[in-house]
């Protein structure tokens, strides 16, 4: 679905991210782990098209993600931070916001709202406003914002890195359970190894702007392919 | 002075000042979100002018209109000296900086990622712009109030560009001047009251409207 050939992104007058080849089939999950500015936000948006390649490219579905309509690509995928970052509207209209700006039918976007606001289970805060939502909430809220859209591509940058560990795990779960019975293709962006080998089917490895593995969990545990990739291994919570 | 005429002066000066707003706000509004969106070279100089044109004396702009437009002057074939136009060319050309400086201000505070997040839900330009917009409603609402502050308060360019003739271009502020040097205080005060009211009652209903939404967030029990 998703080809990475040759892709060099530039910020701020330095190499942020280089990928030799990275190919991510549909229906997969794949996540994306590193240090702190490895690159691995940067890729997501250079995969949003919120970021130009300074060379090579990106290919969906075939086609050069360059030479596609930048609208009707954007269209084509959900993109959830690492903050929520809500509007200062309802719940049930944060939800709809993407569906409203496909100019989606009123009936339809309820109907669609509502089966998400079920399936998150957040019906009690539905009405209410998104600046007195916990960040638990907000995130959970930002969860059905975007699979409400059913995008062909989910994007989640650290969706759940601000908040504590008993909501985590929770959110964890509930995503993870999303992804199998969507069979949707995402990319994952965390800092924690668990997590990954949690929600995906590969892991790819991200260091100092650099892909240097991909793999599964097992694999990158017991083989790191170089010494950049054992270091931050060992850097890593236990 | 008559009561008809002070109503004709009052009616003047709401209705100068309240489409040179209008016109500001037209200007100033897509104007400021260019400068708060967008990266460009001279982008930081070209802020520093309207930074500097928020505290433009309007006197100078009065004396540089009425160049413009004196009979003699390069546009003065329009026309245009000693009428309601001129008063509404002068007094845009000094809410439009502080509409804005302040849009840009305003939408410069904005989580700069909320952008990307409309972007990546599926936003176009537009639509990304007018959500922008209505997240940043009260500092944008305060940018009208402030420029159509500026203006019902001048009297500098109102004067110069105006000539304060009466039944034609005399507004509130150009009365209380000629009250105050005719020695006629009771007169100016009665004016200056009126106008102090009239601003407050604008500025009340825009505040109105401005703390609307913040009064619903208050309004609804907090759950953390």
């Amino acid at each position: 679905m998703i080809e990475i050939r040759k892709l060099l992104i530039q910020r701020n007058g330095r190499d942020a991210l280089q990928i030799d080849s990275l190919d991510i089939k549909h229906g997969e999950t794949l996540a994306v782990v590193g240090p702190n500015g490895a690159g691995k936000s940067t890729l997501l948006l250079a995969l949003a098209r919120l970021l130009k390649p300074s060379d090579g490219g990106v290919i969906f579905n075939g086609s050069q993600l360059a030479r596609l309509d930048d609208l009707e690509y954007r269209r084509k995928i959900s993109f959830v931070f690492q903050d929520p970052l809500l509007l200062d509207m309802t719940v049930e209209q944060n939800i709809a916001l993407g569906l409203k700006f496909r100019k989606v039918p009123k009936e339809e976007i309820h109907a669609r709202v509502w089966s998400w606001i079920k399936q998150l289970e957040i019906e009690s805060l539905a009405k209410r406003r998104a600046s007195q939502l916990s960040g638990g909430e907000a995130q959970r809220v930002s969860l059905a914002r975007a699979f409400v859209l059913e995008p062909e591509l989910l994007l989640l940058d650290e969706p759940f890195a601000a908040l504590d560990p008993p909501t985590r795990a929770k959110l964890l779960e509930d995503l993870s359970a999303l992804l199998a019975q969507d069979h949707r293709t995402a990319v994952f962006v965390t800092h924690n190894l668990n997590e990954a080998a949690k929600l995906s089917h590969r892991i790819a490895v991200i260091v100092n702007g650099m892909l240097r593995q991909v793999g599964t969990a097992k694999q990158i545990k017991s083989h790191p392919a170089d010494e950049t990739v054992k270091a931050f291994l060992q850097e890593l919570p236990q | 002075m008559f009561d008809s005429e002070i109503a004709q002066i009052t009616l003047l000066s709401l209705q100068v000042s309240a489409i040179a707003t209008l016109i500001s706000l037209l200007i100033g509004l897509p104007f400021g979100t260019w400068l708060a969106l967008g990266d460009f070279r001279g982008r930081a100089f070209i802020l520093s002018i309207i930074n500097t044109g928020m505290a433009l004396p309007p006197v100078v702009v009065g004396l540089v209109i009425a160049i413009m437009l004196w009979r003699s002057g390069p546009l003065g074939s329009l026309r245009l000296i000693y009428t309601p136009i001129a008063i509404i060319i002068a007094q845009t050309i000094i809410a439009a900086p502080v509409v804005t400086g302040l849009t840009a201000a305003a939408l410069e505070a904005l989580d700069p990622r909320l952008r990307q997040q409309l972007l990546g839900l599926g936003a176009s330009r537009g639509q990304m712009v007018w959500y922008l917009w209505r997240e940043a409603r009260l500092p944008l609402l305060a940018a009208l109030m402030a420029g159509f502050g500026s203006v019902i308060s001048e009297v500098g360019a109102s004067m110069m560009v105006g000539g304060n003739i009466r039944g034609q271009t005399r507004v509130l502020t150009t009365a209380i001047v000629l009250e105050t040097s005719k020695g006629e205080f009771g007169t100016a005060l009665a004016l200056s009251t009126l106008l102090l009211v009239l601003t407050y009652l604008i500025n009340l209903a825009l505040t109105w409207i401005q703390q609307r939404g913040r009064k619903a967030d208050w309004q609804s029990a907090p759950r953390k």
